[in-house]
């Protein structure tokens, strides 16, 4: 399997996600952000990063990239799509998400261990049943998610993970940066295309600290094999 | 030559914690009777004629200059 990672200008991530996709046994195929083609891919990564700076707003330039033109198509024909940190906010700008990321209520840079729970069954959480507590580290300055009808989205399975304790209880003092209903991560409505604000692509071997961002990563090469 | 100032401001719904922190600052500076700071972006932009210039700005600010999901946007023109 065949997984590309985007590079943006300004995309620090991206070597990490293509060595994650490789722990995985998966190929890794780095894409750029100004070819829109994706190389014949099975998915791809939008990783982590300050692409064009944050200039404007996180991922408002990136957006406009030519290779999110060949993402577009690709997540339209299902193909399965992941953002991860600044690539949910490019996500979320590109409208290929709904919502959008703002500024860490308390101002801080939060970078920490953090528990998530799953919520919903996605492309990218294939085999990891719904309350499952996985501990995968956040690093973000814009990551407080809001949405005008957050109720919707858990109504419609598109919430992927909320923050939480390590008992799993999701809680203002668990949630690094006050998202509405601690929301971490969501789908778009077919389960295709996610993004997540915590970043599995650091954990994914014990040297880490924790290897549950591989079972996340390695569910879309688990539901590609099935 | 129209030159364009853009403002775009988090919507009322949207929490700012910047003009929050700013909020708090002034009256510790002895700025009594604030009630409340809200802080966004000031954008100004010249362009080459004014062609269709308020169907071009909002098209622009639509787009690029401020995200609909979480901000407004009003504009004023100058010079035009």
């Amino acid at each position: 399997m065949r997984i590309g990672v985007v590079t943006f200008p300004g995309s620090c991530d991206d070597r990490d996600a293509r060595h994650a996709v490789t722990v995985l046994g998966a190929e890794p195929v780095a894409l750029w952000h100004g070819d829109a083609d994706l190389q014949g891919v099975d998915a791809v990564i939008l990783p982590g990063g300050f692409s064009h700076g944050d200039y404007l707003r996180c991922g408002a330039i990136a957006r406009f990239s030519p290779v999110m033109g060949g993402i577009r198509e690709f997540a339209s024909h299902g193909g399965p799509v992941l953002g991860i940190c600044n690539g949910f906010q490019v996500l979320c700008e590109a409208h290929l998400l709904p919502g959008a990321l703002t500024r860490n209520a308390g101002l801080r840079f939060v970078h920490r261990d953090q528990h998530i729970r799953v919520e919903a069954a996605t492309a990218w959480t294939a085999g990891i049943e719904p309350g499952t507590v996985l501990q995968i580290p956040v690093k973000h300055g814009e990551g407080r998610y809001v949405h005008d009808d957050p109720d919707a989205l858990f109504d419609a399975g598109q919430v992927l993970a909320v923050y939480c304790d390590a008992a799993g209880e999701a809680s203002e003092t668990a949630d690094p940066n006050g998202s509405i209903r601690h929301i971490a991560g969501v789908s778009n409505a077919h389960g295709n295309v996610v993004g997540l604000m915590p970043h599995p692509e650091h954990a994914v071997e014990a040297l880490l600290g924790s290897t549950d961002g591989a079972r996340l990563l390695g569910a879309v090469l688990q539901a590609a094999v099935v | 030559m129209p030159r364009v100032h853009i403002d775009v401001m988090l919507k009322d719904e949207i929490l700012d914690p910047q003009g929050q922190a700013v909020e708090r600052a002034l009256p510790s500076l002895g700025f009594d009777g604030v009630q409340q700071v809200r802080i966004g972006k000031h954008i100004v932009v010249d362009l080459v004629d004014a062609e269709d210039l308020d169907a071009r700005v909002t098209r622009m600010a639509d787009k690029l200059l401020a995200n609909p999901v979480i901000e407004r946007f009003e504009y004023r023109i100058v010079d035009a």
